[in-house]
């Protein structure tokens, strides 16, 4: 942590815009809709009714096993993807992302023609959407710790003796282990707070806390209920997050990195042959449910056609007969709206992680805030924010960048996981050389720390964007009428009768699926390793 | 901030000229419609509806989709004496009670209102709020499915318990879908609030499906539709036209019925929202929401009758939907007084 030594004041300064960001768009409505619901009244009533602790366990049981399931799931794919050079690898990652950001309800629908007869509407196959649906968070989180590892240590240990297994289980696992907890602990929240995938694959009446706090709130008027509810969930997601910050903290080292240039081709048979079936599993979970997608936008209840991607610009379906969703408006608004969300998301997050980094002890409390958003109640908040932002000067309810702004509040920690493992891991060396050499702190911590920051804030960055051009939940409580985006259109489309409109919303969510896949790729383009070694070297050479 | 303006501006796409002439009151206003979210946003002859108000009265009008109807409500309670917008349209019988009692309305006797009905009048004494429309939810079975096999259609909800419809029904769970609720509304009106239960047991051991909701019941289960198993399925009344109207490729004749009997009438309601700045404006569209203008626009684009008697039914929705005679309903106080614990016992009897 030695290499993020920063001067005091620079750190409040760093550490001002996310806490306050936080503070008034998130802990303010938060508390806000608590001290007008929650009652004692209220938290009795719901801890005395025996479905609020089905519900809880449940939840909790569903969240840990898909949690390690996916962990597990998830190694050999993030370690193929760090290391080795292949064809179609940038396509992979972003087939993974595509599945981790299409809205529940079309990929849950995918999901469910793929699966045989006997699993559908089971917890199976609820634990199995989750595991495929949060695979690229595995994927990308370690196989970023991954690929800065370097790989003398490994090949040292190897030269000296042991075993591939002891390698692993000695060199390798313990420096990944920050990347683990960290993927592990956003899987549990997602997992924990699951929505779309409960509804549309559990059985009849599978509720999770989330589930039940949007049913509570929205559908029977009880807003107490769904109060003490979320402030039950929080409580859980409050004490795994913080375990996952000390973790993380406690287990990170400072190594000397390696670039992402460390990739190389597979040798020898069965080198090549494990890449490949690694590779080809990993895509094949992921395309079978895209594929369905595309059929589905071709079938009729009388056979296939194309007429629902012949008549996507087209307003008007029949003469005189309109669908009142436009498509290429909704592309376009939701394409917006992830640039707002991305270019939030990614400063914050920056600012964030310098902030976390550098303030040790400290910088966990700003740690574990900013990923509370992702394990509150969407309902709670969209509410909180209702009657929170109505009265000048903050009257906001009905201002356009709400919506962005509730998007970054839950990508913020995507950007600030996948940062902050590489920043603590900077040879605090690198730092130190520079002061030897006459830098001052600032300018030693400029030149070695910020350069290793561009690599994972654009991975921060792709993952952003993608969150925000998928997110269903706070768009349709804050979204206005001026901003529907693709996810919500998807959803109003599949809400009507007509298997015209029905193929349309797969149509649609083709198209969300290959934005989403064209964003991953290209990012994963344009910083190429060349330049990221450049940079790196700028910082290395005074040692 | 201008940029936040001119998204909603060419999103709307409804920027009609706002006249400067001296209209009557309420001209130059802006009121904000709240609507739930199979209201169209924009592009639909009821937008250009919206879009010739405007244009005769000054008032422009803003669309804001609040979500699904209990969710908009709760939205509205939660606002209520300082609200999003200005009118609310669509909170149904099933909901009123809640609205009302949360004062989200501030009553209005609205222009028009001769045209409404007695019967949909009577639903609110106070004059909270105008109804404006009504639907059904009814049981829908695939035409094709029973001709193959020489199968009469069930006709009563008596029917369903029948052996011989043993595991073709697919119900919406009523404690997260609004037409599911509908449906147990439609057996506790058959059955009395203390017979239901019996009939329910007799579903399940009929084989009854529950999904969370209608887009799975009807896209996936749905034997029609979605090449699901089964040929009965909880949907709208609606339902059959809009299988003619937005099939690929087109055709001329429904694949799809309802079973008349086990209709339950939805009746939806609009009002001025208590606290608005626009008390003239707000009330002049109501006004507007209940003229022929307007009604006349609802069938095709909100999949809804229109509550104003004098308003003729478009020919393609006269050809294929059905008005049943004498639909199911239940008191919405009934309904707002029992609606949890309804929900709950209904949970444990057919899931638990």
């Amino acid at each position: 942590m030695t290499g993020n030594r920063l001067p005091r004041w620079l750190v409040v300064v760093l550490a001002a815009g996310p806490a306050a960001g936080l503070a008034v768009f998130y802990v303010w409505p938060f508390v806000t809709v608590l001290s007008e619901a929650l009652t004692g009244e209220a938290v009795g009533q719901t801890m005395r009714r025996r479905a609020t602790w089905d519900v809880a366990w449940f939840t909790l049981w569903q969240a840990v096993v898909s949690t390690a399931v996916t962990i597990a799931a998830g190694m050999a794919p993030a370690y193929v993807v760090a290391r080795y050079e292949f064809r179609g690898r940038t396509l992979l990652v972003g087939l993974l992302t595509a599945v981790f950001v299409l809205p529940t309800v079309v990929m849950g629908a995918a999901f469910l023609a793929l699966l045989p007869d006997s699993l559908d509407r089971t917890v199976w196959a609820v634990i199995g959407a989750h595991v495929v649906f949060n695979l690229a968070v595995v994927v990308r989180l370690v196989g970023l710790a991954w690929e800065h590892l370097p790989t003398d240590m490994e090949a040292a240990a190897a030269t000296l003796g042991a075993s591939a297994r002891q390698v692993f289980k000695e060199i390798t696992l313990p420096l990944l282990r920050p990347a683990v907890t960290a993927a592990a602990a956003i899987v549990f929240l997602f997992t924990f707070t699951s929505f779309g995938v409960i509804r549309v694959l559990g059985a009849p009446g599978t509720r999770t806390i989330e589930v039940e706090v949007w049913r509570r709130a929205t559908q029977l008027g009880d807003l107490g209920g769904a109060a003490t509810l979320t402030v039950l969930q929080l409580a859980v997601l409050g004490g795994v997050v913080t375990w996952s910050a000390v973790a993380q903290r406690r287990h990170s080292r400072a190594i000397d990195q390696r670039p992402s240039t460390a990739r190389r081709r597979a040798v020898g048979r069965a080198e090549t042959r494990a890449v490949r079936v690694t590779a080809g599993l990993s895509a094949a979970v992921v395309i079978a449910p895209l594929l369905a997608l595309v059929v589905r936008s071709f079938s009729t209840p009388t056979g296939w056609s194309a007429g629902a991607w012949a008549n996507l610009g087209r307003t008007e379906v029949r003469p005189g007969l309109r669908i009142g969703i436009d498509p290429v408006d909704a592309l376009w608004n939701s394409a917006r709206i992830a640039a707002w969300a991305t270019v939030v998301a990614v400063v914050v997050g920056a600012l964030a992680s310098l902030a976390i980094a550098a303030a040790g002890r400290s910088g966990r409390l700003l740690d574990v805030g900013l990923m509370l958003p992702i394990g509150t109640s969407a309902v709670t908040i969209g509410f909180g924010m209702l009657i929170t932002f109505d009265t000048a000067p903050v009257d906001w309810r009905g201002e356009w960048w709400l919506v962005p702004v509730g998007h970054a509040l839950i990508a913020v920690p995507f950007v600030v996981r996948s940062t902050l493992g590489v920043l603590r891991s900077v040879d605090p060396q690198l730092a130190d050389a520079a002061a030897t050499l006459g830098a001052s702190p600032v300018r030693a911590w400029a030149e070695t720390v910020v350069p290793a920051l561009w690599r994972p804030l654009a991975v921060g960055a792709a993952l952003a964007a993608a969150i925000s051009l998928g997110e269903f939940g706070a768009t349709s409580f804050l979204s206005r009428s001026g901003g529907e985006t693709l996810p919500i259109a998807i959803e109003r489309l599949l809400g009507r009768t007509g298997s015209l409109l029905q193929a349309q919303g797969s149509a649609l969510a083709a198209i969300l699926a290959a934005a989403t896949i064209l964003l991953v790729v290209v990012v994963e383009r344009l910083q190429s390793p060349a330049p990221t070694r450049a940079r790196r070297d700028r910082g290395r050479r005074p040692a | 901030m201008r940029l936040g303006a001119a998204l909603i501006a060419s999103v709307l796409g409804t920027v009609g000229a706002a006249c400067g002439n001296d209209g009557p009151s309420g001209a130059g206003a802006t009121v904000t419609l709240v609507a739930y979210d199979s209201f169209p946003v924009e592009g639909t002859p009821i937008n250009d509806a919206l879009v010739s108000f405007t244009a005769e009265t000054g008032i422009e009008v803003e669309l804001l989709i609040a979500g699904d109807t209990g969710t908009m409500l709760s939205k509205a309670a939660l606002t209520a004496g300082n609200p999003e917008g200005d009118v609310m349209w669509g909170v149904d019988n099933t909901f009123l009670s809640r609205a009302i009692e949360a004062e989200v309305f501030d009553p209005y006797a609205a222009a028009g209102l001769e045209d409404i009905p007695d019967e949909l009048k009577a639903l609110v004494p106070g004059g909270e709020a105008t109804p404006v429309d009504f639907g059904d939810v009814c049981v829908n079975y695939d035409i094709g499915w029973f001709a193959e096999r020489g199968l009469a259609p069930p006709s009563t909800l008596d029917d369903l318990v029948d052996p011989a419809y043993a595991d073709l029904l697919v119900v919406e769970n009523p404690a997260t879908s609004s037409p599911g609720l509908a449906f147990l509304l439609a057996t506790i009106d058959e059955y009395g609030p203390d017979g239901w239960q019996d009939y329910w047991r007799a579903l399940a051991g009929n084989g009854v499906e529950v999904v969370d909701g209608w887009t799975q019941a009807y896209y996936e289960r749905f034997s029609w539709s979605g090449g699901g198993p089964r040929p009965l399925v909880v949907s709208y009344g609606s339902s059959p036209p809009f299988e003619v109207l937005f099939a690929d490729p087109p055709r001329d004749d429904s694949p799809t019925a309802v079973i008349e009997s086990t209709c339950f009438r939805q009746v939806e309601f609009a009002g001025v929202l208590r606290g608005t700045d626009e008390p003239d404006a707000a009330r002049r569209l109501v006004d507007f929401l209940v003229s022929d203008r307007f009604q006349r626009e609802l069938p095709l684009n909100v999949f809804v009758f229109p509550a104003n008697e004098t308003t003729e039914l478009a020919q393609e929705f006269v050809d294929f939907a059905v008005i049943p005679a004498a639909p199911r309903a239940l008191d919405p106080d009934d309904i707002d007084a029992n609606r949890s614990a309804w929900i709950d016992e209904w949970t444990e009897l057919v899931l638990g």
